[in-house]
C-alpha cells in the first residue's frame, strides 16, 4: 500500500528546499561554504524526493497496477453547487488530491530522477555564478510544481503545477535578467503559455459543466459508464485542452517561445525545456485519452499539428549554427512526434517517446552545456570543431545520444520512434510520410551538429573567414566561465564569454561528465522496455504497453486495442525507419565531415538562397506574430487608451461643464455653492501653495454641506410630498 | 469569547467607533507639532481596532443559515417617526470585508509615516474617521444608517486626495466627489422608492404600497422584495445600479478612478482600492440583488456585457500606460469587472468567487499600490521609462513586487487565482461564452504586469539615478508581509474563506433564483461500476 504522506513529501521536499534556499539567497553572503550548504539543500531535497518517489512507485506496483491509487489531502476550493448538462446539479468542490497510476508513476520517475541528475550537473555548471543560490531556489521550485502537475488527481491540481512550471520557466529563462534578450525571452515564454492556458482553463470549465467534477477518476468513470453520450462536447473539450498543450509543449502555432527560451542556463534547457516541462502537454493529452478517443476530430487535429510541427521545426534545425538552437528546434520537432503518436491513438508510444527523449535530449543538452562551458561560452558551431580531442567524455556521451535520437537500433530513440511511425502508417500514409521525412531531417541535423562540433579541426576564436556571430537577440546562454573551473575565482555572469585570451577547450568536471555518462547509458538501454517482442514470436504487446494499459480506460463497452500491423508490414516499416536514419547520417557525414570546407551546403545556400533565408529566419514567424497579433493588440490598446482619456473622460468633463453652465444661470443658490466651490477649488489647484490650501478647504466644506443638506432636503421633501 | 457572544455588549459598534474615538482623542489632546506621538497613537488605534475585530471571525458561527447568519446584532429604535433604526449586524460577507478594512487601515497608517510630512494631525484624524465610515457601512442593516455612513465615508477621502495628493489633486478630488455624489443621489431615490412601496405607495406614480409600518430595515426589504412589480423593480434597480456601478467602478463610469488613484497619496490609494471600491460591489450583494430579483434579471445582460467589456478594456488600457500607478488603477477596472461578472452569474461559484475576489483585489492591488509608493518615495517619479534593472539594486523589493504581480494576474497557489477561477467557473456554468471572453483578461493580465515587471526590474540598470536606491526598509517590509502572507494563505487554503461566506451566498442565491438548489443531483457513475477495468479509483488510506 502506498503511504500517502510519504507521497506528499515527494513534491514537498523540493518546495521546502526552495523556501530555505530562497531565504538564504537574500541574507546569506556568497561564500564557498554557503554554496556547499546550498548544494546540500538543493540536491539533498531532490535526491530524497527521488528516493521516496521510487519507494512509492514500488509499493504501488506491489499492490497491483490495475487500480489507481488516490488520496485526498484536503478540500482545496469548496466552490459550491453547480449545474450540469441535463438539468442536474453537482458539487463543484475541488480537492487537493494525488493519484498514482502507471502514467503518473512513469512521469514521476522521469521527473525526479532526471531532475536529480540535472541538479548535480548544475552544481558544476553554475559554480561561478553569483546567482547560485537563487538558481537552485528556482530549480527546486520547478521540481515542486512539476511534481504537482504529474501527481495531481484532478485537472485543477494539474493546472496549478502547469502554471507553476510556467512561472519557474519564466524565472529561469530570465535568470540573467539584466540582459535584455533574456528578459524578453522570459516574458515571451510566459505569455505564449498563458495563451495556451486560456484554452486549457476553458476546457476545464467545459469538463465541469459536463461531468460536474474535474477529478480524473470520476470523469473517466462517467465516460466508461455513458460512453458516447459525451461525443459532441468531447470535441470542444479536447480541442481546448489541446490549445493548452500547444502552449506548454511548443507546438504550432505557439512554439515560438521555446527556441528563445535557450537564453536560460543550459541545465535549465535540459531539465525544463527538453526533458520534463515541455512534455507536460503530451502527458495531459495522454492523461485525457478517454476524452480524446471520444472525438476522432480532435485526434486528427492533434495528429496533424504534431506531424506538421515535427517537420516544420526539423527543417529549421537543418540550417541553425547555434548549438543550443539546433537542439531547441529538435525538441520542438520531437514533441511533434509525440503528439503525432497521441493523435493516431498510440498513447503509450507517446509516453514511451517522452521517456526516451528525456534521456537522450537531456544528455544532448547537458553535453552541449559541457561544450559551451569548455569553449568559454561559445555557442556557434562554426567556431567549434575537433572537440573530440579536448573533451573525450563529452564527445563519447554525446555521440551515443546523437545515435539514439537519430533512430539507430538498438538505442532508445529507435524503439520509440519506430513505434510512432508504425502507428502513423496505420492511421494515414501522408502523415507517415511527413514523419519519415522529419526523421530523416533529424538524423541529418543531429549528425551535422556532431560533425561540426566534435570532428574536423578546432576552429576556435581566431579562425578567420567566419563572420562574427553576435546574436541578434536571443538564444545565447550566458555562461559565466571566463576561466577554467579549477581556478575557482568568482566571475559572474558578465556577458557571454567572448574573451580575448585564446585558450583551448577543456573537459568539464566530474560532476558534469558523470551525469552525462548516466544519461548516455540510459539513452542506450532505455528503449528496451519497448522492444517489439511480437516480431520475434513473443507477446504481442511490449512491456511498456502492458505497463501503461490500465490508463486506457474503456469507453462504454469498447475496450482499447493496440494497433497491430502484419509482421511483414512491420518489418518493412522498421527497415524504412532505419534506412532514412542511415541516409541522414551519411549525408551529414559527406557534407560536413568528408569535405571540411562544407562546400556542398554552402553552394546550396547560395543557389537556393531564398529557401536558405527563410529557414535561417525560421519562416519569419516571429516577425509575422509581431506585426499582427502583438502589434495589433498594442495598437488597439493605444487606441482605447486615447479613447479613455479623450472621449470617455471628455464626455464626463463636458457633462460637468454643461451642468455648471446651466445651473449657474438657473439657480443662484447652486451657483453660489457648487460652482463657486468647484471653481475655487480648481482655481486653487492652478495656483497651489499654502494660501490656496486654506481657501480650498472652505470650498470643500461648502460642497460637502450642500451634498449632505441636499440629500436630507430631498428625503424630507419627497416624504412630505408623498405623504400628503 | 464571552464578550463576543454577549448580546449586551455592542461589539460591532465598538469596532466601528474605536477609530472615531481615536480620531477625537488625537484632535483634542495632541499638539500638531507632536507628529511622532500622533503617528504612533493613530497606528495604535488602528492596530487595536484590528485586534478587536479579529475575534469576530472566531466567534462568528458560519453554519447559521438564512437571516440567522446576520450576527452580533444591535437593533435600537432611532427616529421612530420615520421608522429609522440603529441596526447593526454582519453576515460572513460583511465580516470578511470588515477584517479587510481593519487590516488595511493599520497598513495604510503605518505606510504613511515617512510619506506624509505636512498637516499630519489632520491626516491621521481623517484616516481614522474614514475607518469608522467604512466599517459602519459594512455593519449597517438600516438604509438610513447605511446612507449616513456611506456619505460620511466620502468626506475624509475627499480631503485626503485634495490636501495630500499629487499635482492635479483638486481636479481629482472634485471629480471623485461629484461622481460619487451623483451616484448617491440616484441610490437615495431608489431607497426612497422602496420605503414608500413598503409604506403607502407612491401616489403620483400610481404605485400601490403594501401599507406596512414605515421602516428602513434592510432585512425587511429582503422579504418583501419579490412583491414589487417587475417594472418598478427595474427602475429601483437602475437607481442602485448607478450608485454602485460608479463606486465599483464599472465601465464606462470608471474615469474618476485613474485620476483619484494617481493623485491620492499612497495610503489613500491603498484604502481606495482595498475597501472603497468594494462598497459598490457590496451594495449590489447586500441590497440590489436580494431585494430586486426581477430587476436583476432584467438588467443582467447589460451588466454582464459591461463587466466583460471592463475586464478586457481595463486590461488593454493598462497595457500601454506610462505611469505605474495609472497602470495599477486601470488593472482595478479589469479586476472589478471579474467581481461583477461572477456576481451576476447568480450561482454559488460565481458569487463566492466574487466575494473572495473583493478580498483578493484588496490584498493584491493594495500591495501593488504600496509597492509603487515605496519606489515613488525614493525617486519621486512613477514613469516606467525612468526605471529598469531594479532587481539588481533592490532584490527584496523586486521579489515582493513579483509576488504581488503574480497574485494580481491570478497565478495558481496565490489568492488571485482562487477568486478568478471560481468566478469564471460560475460564469462558464451559466454561459460558457462569458468565460471565453472574460478569460481573455487573464492573458492580458499576464501581459501588462509582466511587461511592467520587465521594464522596471529587468534589463540593465542603466539610469544613474537608480544606482543607489535602497532596498525596502523594515517598516516597509512590515506593511507588505501581512499582505504577502494573505496571498499565499488564500491561495493554498482558501477553505475557511469559502466556509465563512457559504451560507450568505446560499441565502443570496435563493433570493435571486429560488429554484436553484431544488434540482436533481447528478448521479456520478459509482466507481465500482467500472470494476475490473482501469477506471476504478482505489480509496486512499484515510
Amino acid at each position: 500500500m502506498v503511504n500517502p504522506w510519504l507521497l506528499l513529501l515527494v513534491p514537498l521536499l523540493p518546495a521546502l528546499g526552495a523556501a530555505i534556499n530562497g531565504f538564504r539567497a537574500f541574507w546569506w553572503p556568497k561564500t564557498p561554504k554557503n554554496r556547499a550548504i546550498t548544494n546540500a539543500i538543493a540536491i539533498g531535497s531532490t535526491a530524497l524526493s527521488a528516493l521516496l518517489a521510487a519507494y512509492s512507485v514500488l509499493s504501488y506496483v506491489r499492490g497491483g497496477t490495475e487500480h489507481a491509487f488516490q488520496h485526498v489531502y484536503y478540500s482545496w476550493i469548496p466552490a459550491g453547487i453547480g449545474q450540469v448538462t441535463g438539468g442536474f446539479i453537482s458539487n463543484f468542490g475541488i480537492d487537493f488530491a494525488f493519484r498514482l497510476d502507471p502514467l503518473s508513476c512513469t512521469m514521476l520517475l522521469i521527473v525526479t530522477w532526471v531532475g536529480c541528475l540535472i541538479h548535480i550537473y548544475a552544481t558544476g555548471y553554475m559554480s561561478h555564478d553569483t546567482g547560485y543560490t537563487r538558481f537552485f531556489t528556482y530549480l527546486n521550485l520547478f521540481m515542486f510544481m512539476m511534481l504537482l502537475l504529474v501527481l495531481g488527481a484532478n485537472y485543477m491540481v494539474m493546472f496549478v503545477g502547469w502554471e507553476g512550471v510556467g512561472l519557474c520557466s519564466y524565472l529561469l529563462i530570465g535568470f540573467y535578467y539584466d540582459k535584455n534578450f533574456a528578459a524578453e525571452a522570459g516574458k515571451k515564454a510566459f505569455i505564449a503559455n498563458r495563451v495556451g492556458d486560456f484554452g486549457f482553463i476553458l476546457g476545464i470549465f467545459l469538463i465541469f459543466n459536463t461531468f460536474g467534477t474535474s477529478d480524473y477518476g470520476r470523469v473517466f468513470a462517467q465516460i466508461t459508464a455513458h460512453g458516447h453520450a459525451y461525443a459532441g462536447v468531447a470535441t470542444a473539450i479536447c480541442l481546448l485542452l489541446f490549445v493548452g498543450a500547444c502552449g506548454k509543449s511548443a507546438q504550432i502555432p505557439l512554439y515560438v517561445w521555446l527556441p528563445d527560451a535557450m537564453a536560460g542556463p543550459t541545465p535549465v534547457s535540459a531539465l525544463i525545456h527538453a526533458a520534463t516541462m515541455v512534455t507536460a502537454g503530451v502527458y495531459m493529452v495522454v492523461r485525457s485519452n478517454a476524452l480524446f478517443r471520444l472525438s476522432p476530430t480532435a485526434m486528427a487535429v492533434v495528429a496533424i499539428i504534431g506531424a506538421v510541427t515535427a517537420i516544420f521545426a526539423a527543417s529549421i534545425g537543418l540550417v541553425q549554427n547555434d548549438i543550443k538552437k539546433v537542439l531547441a528546434y529538435s525538441t520542438v520537432s520531437q514533441l511533434g512526434f509525440m503528439f503525432l503518436a497521441a493523435g493516431v491513438g498510440a498513447f503509450t508510444a507517446a509516453i514511451f517517446h517522452v521517456m526516451t527523449h528525456a534521456f537522450f535530449k537531456a544528455c544532448l543538452f547537458l553535453g552541449a552545456g559541457s561544450v559551451i562551458h569548455g569553449c568559454g561560452g561559445e555557442q556557434d558551431m562554426r567556431k567549434m570543431g575537433g572537440l573530440r580531442e579536448y573533451m573525450p567524455k563529452t564527445h563519447a556521451t554525446m555521440l551515443l545520444a546523437t545515435i539514439a535520437i537519430s533512430g539507430i537500433p538498438p538505442l532508445a530513440g529507435f524503439f520509440s520512434k519506430d513505434e510512432i511511425l508504425g502507428n502513423a502508417f496505420g492511421y494515414s500514409i501522408p502523415l507517415w510520410l511527413i514523419a519519415v521525412v522529419a526523421a530523416t531531417f533529424t538524423a541529418f541535423y543531429m549528425f551535422r551538429l556532431y560533425y561540426m562540433t566534435f570532428r574536423g579541426k578546432y576552429r576556435g576564436a581566431h579562425v578567420e573567414g567566419i563572420e562574427e556571430s553576435e546574436p541578434k537577440h536571443a538564444g545565447h546562454d550566458l555562461i559565466g566561465s571566463h576561466t577554467h573551473l579549477d581556478q575557482g575565482d568568482q566571475h559572474s555572469d558578465k556577458g557571454h564569454g567572448h574573451h580575448d585570451d585564446v585558450h583551448l577547450p577543456h573537459e568539464s568536471p566530474a560532476s558534469m561528465t558523470g551525469v552525462l555518462w548516466i544519461l548516455a547509458i540510459l539513452s542506450v538501454i532505455g528503449g528496451l522496455v519497448g522492444f517489439p517482442t511480437g516480431l520475434f514470436g513473443g507477446a504481442k504487446e511490449t512491456i511498456f504497453q502492458r505497463w501503461l494499459e490500465p490508463i486506457l480506460v474503456p469507453i462504454g463497452d469498447h475496450h482499447f486495442h493496440f494497433h497491430e500491423a502484419s509482421k511483414s508490414t512491420e518489418v518493412v516499416l522498421i527497415l524504412v525507419s532505419i534506412g532514412v536514419a542511415v541516409f541522414g547520417i551519411a549525408l551529414a557525414r559527406r557534407w560536413y565531415f568528408s569535405d571540411p570546407s562544407w562546400s556542398t551546403p554552402k553552394r546550396l545556400g547560395t543557389n537556393f538562397s531564398f529557401i536558405h533565408q527563410v529557414l535561417e529566419n525560421k519562416y519569419y514567424v516571429d516577425e509575422i506574430y509581431n506585426a499582427t497579433a502583438i502589434g495589433g493588440t498594442v495598437k488597439l490598446a493605444r487606441a482605447l487608451s486615447w479613447f479613455d482619456a479623450n472621449i470617455l473622460d471628455g464626455l464626463v468633463n463636458l457633462v460637468r461643464h454643461i451642468t455648471v453652465i446651466v445651473l449657474g444661470h438657473g439657480s443662484s443658490m447652486f451657483d453660489k455653492y457648487v460652482v463657486d466651490g468647484a471653481v475655487n477649488g480648481v482655481g486653487a489647484g492652478a495656483r497651489e501653495g499654502s494660501s490656496a490650501l486654506r481657501r480650498m478647504q472652505s470650498g470643500f466644506v461648502q460642497n460637502y454641506a450642500l451634498v449632505m443638506g441636499g440629500g436630507i432636503v430631498l428625503l424630507a421633501a419627497v416624504y412630505m410630498f408623498t405623504k400628503a | 469569547m464571552g464578550i463576543y457572544g454577549n448580546p449586551n455588549i455592542p461589539i460591532l459598534s465598538i469596532v466601528t467607533y474605536i477609530p472615531l474615538i481615536g480620531a477625537l482623542f488625537i484632535a483634542f489632546f495632541y499638539n500638531r507639532e507632536n507628529a511622532n506621538a500622533i503617528k504612533r497613537t493613530a497606528l495604535a488605534v488602528a492596530v487595536i481596532d484590528f485586534l478587536v475585530s479579529v475575534p469576530l471571525w472566531i466567534a462568528f458561527d458560519a453554519k447559521k443559515a438564512g437571516v440567522e447568519n446576520f450576527q452580533f446584532r444591535e437593533q435600537w429604535s432611532w427616529i421612530p417617526s420615520l421608522g429609522v433604526q440603529y441596526h447593526f449586524a454582519i453576515d460572513g460577507i460583511a465580516l470578511l470585508l470588515i477584517l479587510l478594512t481593519t487590516l488595511t487601515g493599520c497598513i495604510a497608517i503605518y505606510s504613511s509615516f515617512d510619506a506624509i510630512n505636512h498637516r499630519q494631525k489632520e491626516y491621521y484624524v481623517l484616516l481614522l474617521l474614514l475607518q469608522t465610515g467604512m466599517i459602519g457601512t459594512f455593519c449597517a442593516l438600516d438604509f438610513f444608517l447605511f446612507y449616513v455612513f456611506w456619505e460620511v465615508m466620502l468626506v475624509p477621502m475627499y480631503f485626503i486626495i485634495g490636501i495630500w495628493g499629487g499635482a492635479r489633486k483638486l481636479y481629482a478630488a472634485i471629480k471623485f466627489f461629484l461622481y460619487t455624489l451623483a451616484g448617491s443621489v440616484l441610490m437615495l431615490l431608489s431607497i426612497l422608492a422602496l420605503y414608500f412601496f413598503n409604506d403607502g405607495g407612491i401616489p403620483f406614480l400610481n404605485i400601490k404600497g403594501l401599507g406596512n409600518t414605515p421602516t428602513f430595515d434592510v432585512l425587511q426589504y429582503h422579504n418583501i422584495g419579490h412583491l414589487i412589480p417587475p417594472s418598478l423593480q427595474f427602475w429601483i434597480f437602475l437607481g442602485f445600479f448607478f450608485g454602485f456601478a460608479i463606486k465599483v467602478p464599472m465601465f464606462p463610469f470608471h474615469t474618476w478612478l485613474p485620476d483619484a488613484h494617481v493623485e491620492a497619496p499612497t495610503a489613500g490609494s491603498v484604502i481606495l482600492a482595498a475597501v472603497l471600491l468594494k462598497m459598490g460591489t457590496y451594495g449590489f450583494i447586500r441590497f440590489a440583488l436580494p431585494i430586486l430579483p426581477d430587476g436583476t434579471k432584467q438588467l443582467l445582460p447589460v451588466i454582464v456585457a459591461l463587466a466583460i467589456i471592463g475586464i478586457i478594456y481595463g486590461a488593454l488600457v493598462s497595457l500601454v500606460q506610462k505611469d505605474m500607478k495609472k497602470l495599477v488603477a486601470y488593472s482595478s477596472v479589469s479586476h472589478l469587472g471579474f467581481v461583477m461578472l461572477g456576481m451576476f452569474a447568480l450561482n454559488p461559484m460565481g458569487i463566492q468567487g466574487s466575494v473572495l475576489q473583493m478580498i483578493n483585489h484588496g490584498i493584491s492591488t493594495g500591495a501593488l499600490f504600496l509597492l509603487v509608493g515605496i519606489i515613488y518615495e525614493r525617486r519621486h517619479t512613477r514613469l516606467i521609462s525612468e526605471y529598469g534593472g531594479l532587481a539588481k539594486q533592490m532584490p527584496m523589493y523586486a521579489t515582493l513586487f513579483l509576488i504581488a504581480a503574480l497574485s494580481s494576474m491570478g497565478l495558481p497557489a496565490l489568492n488571485g487565482f482562487i477568486g478568478e477561477f471560481t468566478i469564471l467557473l460560475g460564469a462558464a456554468n451559466r454561459n460558457i461564452w462569458w468565460a471565453v471572453f472574460a478569460a481573455v483578461g487573464i492573458v492580458l493580465g499576464a501581459a501588462y504586469l509582466l511587461w511592467l515587471y520587465q521594464r522596471v526590474f529587468w534589463g540593465p540598470l542603466d539610469n544613474p539615478k537608480n544606482q543607489n536606491l535602497l532596498d525596502v526598509n523594515r517598516r516597509e517590509l512590515i506593511t507588505l508581509l501581512p499582505l504577502v502572507a494573505c496571498m499565499i494563505w488564500i491561495g493554498i487554503a482558501p477553505g475557511i474563506f469559502f466556509e465563512t461566506i457559504d451560507e450568505p451566498v446560499k441565502y443570496l442565491v435563493q433570493k435571486v433564483d429560488p429554484g436553484y438548489y431544488n434540482k436533481p443531483v447528478l448521479a456520478v457513475a459509482p466507481v465500482e461500476a467500472a470494476a475490473g477495468t482501469a477506471a476504478v479509483v482505489a480509496e486512499g488510506a484515510r
